[in-house]
């Protein structure tokens, strides 16, 4: 394989990902097996952009690489062949489990602050400004700064990632599975919040689900991946009407 | 919060409280003077001048074990200091980081855990030769393996948790990462499992003692005085209990404690 030649982003598109490879290492000196694949592949080539406003959908079923492919994007996973570029900032993630991703033995306002801190740019009490107003954008309000995260419910908690990962102002946010552990109703109120945060601060979002419902009411545009490939792109509404794999007919049409 | 008021941690820090104080006043003062020879008085009775009557020497039994709380109290403490803090980086780093060095300093600590811990002392000690301090180093480079281990495992499970992720995201460099984000979640298994720790140092420096490795006569330990009182287990029942009672309290106090730190998932 030759050198990969570095292209400049399109200036419409916050992402764009050139032929991703990514493999995991199942290495260790003890349990390195002769016979198992010591590498194996999770991602297969893939390419796509995203532009600027833009909602993409991710869906596949577990275990096809749709977690890996956002975990890449935000830099977690190093060890990839391909390129990934992007503008504005690194893409911020939102994750499944409001629980695991906020850290258990610190308060909500520590949470929320801590991308600032790192960030080293504000000092201490326009921080606190900061997190208080955006504690209040999300719909929680600055009394909640001085909770622990296992005192929230879980809508609350999945509103204080979204604070969290919205307070350094990225152009791109993944969102694995944000709602799949909510209650309907709290899903629809997760959902319409991250609609009208996306319009106020011009997010893009790569939105990773595997529940169609939430794809088909809030994305623009959809990939389906089966295990590590991306095997369909397009239109939402065409992709819905007209899908051509037999996979995509039933991811769409199973229920 | 961690710690949560309950009986265990009431009694435990009461009972702990106790038997340190005593310790920490003997430092200072003590009735007697622990080794001085009254050889008029040996084999007294509990009285006034001797509380807890005297030794085969004539020596004040309270005495003795006062500074023998102090003695064994100081070795466990050291011992947990080499232990901990050398178990503690191993650990931080072993767990955070996994790969090669992981495996290899994992498996050195399975070696070093696969042969009793009295026998390697007893190894150690006939190379360094007996005293309290090579006893200190002896015990806490034993404790490394068991430290560095739960440490390890602390940090496995946590790494791989979303806010590590997300905090990974946001640009938090690797020892932010392990100290700010990562450690205070482990602190209530460490502080547990540190308690547990200082009950296994006291019992180890009180063996090695007893066997005759550990503080060297005339000076006073727990374990020595169970060696010296012995003999006299009959005649003199007081001297064996009085050492064998400090050395119950003693535990028993960092037992309920580390019974009474509640793990927040259990909650």
């Amino acid at each position: 394989m030759g050198k990969i030649q570095i292209d400049s982003l399109h200036p419409n598109n916050v992402l764009e990902v050139k032929n991703l490879n990514v493999w995991y290492n199942n290495s260790g000196i003890f349990n390195s097996n002769s016979r198992l694949k010591s590498k194996i592949q999770v991602l297969y080539d893939l390419s796509f952009s995203i532009a600027h406003g833009e909602i993409l959908g991710l869906v596949g079923e577990s275990g096809c690489g749709k977690s890996t492919l956002a975990k890449a994007i935000c830099g977690i996973i190093r060890n990839y062949k391909g390129e990934i570029l992007h503008s504005g900032g690194i893409p911020q993630m939102i994750f499944q489990d409001p629980l695991g991703s906020l850290n258990p033995a610190k308060s909500i306002g520590w949470i929320v602050e801590e991308p600032l801190r790192l960030k080293g740019e504000l000092d201490a009490s326009s921080r606190k400004r900061r997190v208080d107003e955006m504690l209040e954008r999300v719909g929680l309000g600055s009394q909640f700064a001085g909770r622990k995260p296992h005192e929230l419910s879980g809508g609350q908690r999945q509103r204080v990632s979204i604070a969290t990962s919205l307070i350094c102002h990225p152009r791109l946010i993944l969102a694995d599975e944000p709602v799949s552990s909510l209650d309907v109703t709290i899903q629809s109120q997760i959902l319409d919040l991250l609609m009208e945060l996306g319009k106020e601060f011009q997010l893009s979002y790569l939105f990773i689900s595997h529940d169609i419902n939430v794809i088909y009411q809030i994305c623009d545009r959809m990939m389906v991946m089966q295990k590590g490939e991306i095997i369909e792109e397009g239109d939402v509404a065409e992709l819905f009407d007209n899908p051509s794999k037999e996979y995509t007919k039933r991811l769409l049409y199973k229920e | 919060m961690i710690i949560k008021k309950n009986h265990y941690l009431f009694f435990g820090f009461i009972i702990t409280a106790l038997v340190l104080s005593i310790a920490i006043i003997g430092f200072f003062w003590t009735p007697n003077n622990p080794n001085a020879i009254d050889s008029s008085n040996r084999f007294a009775s509990p009285s006034t001048k001797y509380p807890l009557g005297t030794d085969n020497f004539g020596r004040c039994i309270l005495s003795r074990v006062v500074e023998g709380i102090g003695a064994t109290v100081l070795v466990a403490v050291f011992t947990l200091i080499i232990g901990f803090g050398v178990g503690l980086i191993i650990g931080t780093l072993t767990g955070y980081y996994g790969g090669w060095v992981d495996e290899l300093l994992m498996r050195s600590g399975d070696v070093v855990m696969a042969f009793p811990s009295i026998l390697l002392a007893l190894v150690f000690i006939s190379i360094t030769g007996t005293g309290r301090y090579n006893v200190i180093i002896a015990l806490g480079v034993l404790f490394i393996p068991s430290f560095a281990r739960v440490v390890r495992g602390e940090f496995v499970r946590i790494r791989e948790l979303d806010f590590v992720h997300s905090a990974k995201i946001m640009g938090a460099g690797p020892l932010r990462i392990m100290l700010v984000h990562i450690l205070p979640n482990a602190i209530p298994v460490l502080l547990r499992f540190l308690a547990i720790g200082f009950n296994n140092a006291v019992l180890a420096e009180a063996s090695m003692s007893y066997l005759g490795l550990g503080v060297q006569p005339p000076d006073s330990s727990l374990g020595r005085l169970l060696s010296d009182s012995q003999p006299f287990l009959f005649t003199a029942p007081w001297y064996a209990l009085s050492a064998g009672v400090a050395i119950v309290l003693l535990i028993l106090g960092f037992s309920l404690i580390s019974e009474g730190i509640v793990l927040p998932r259990s909650e």
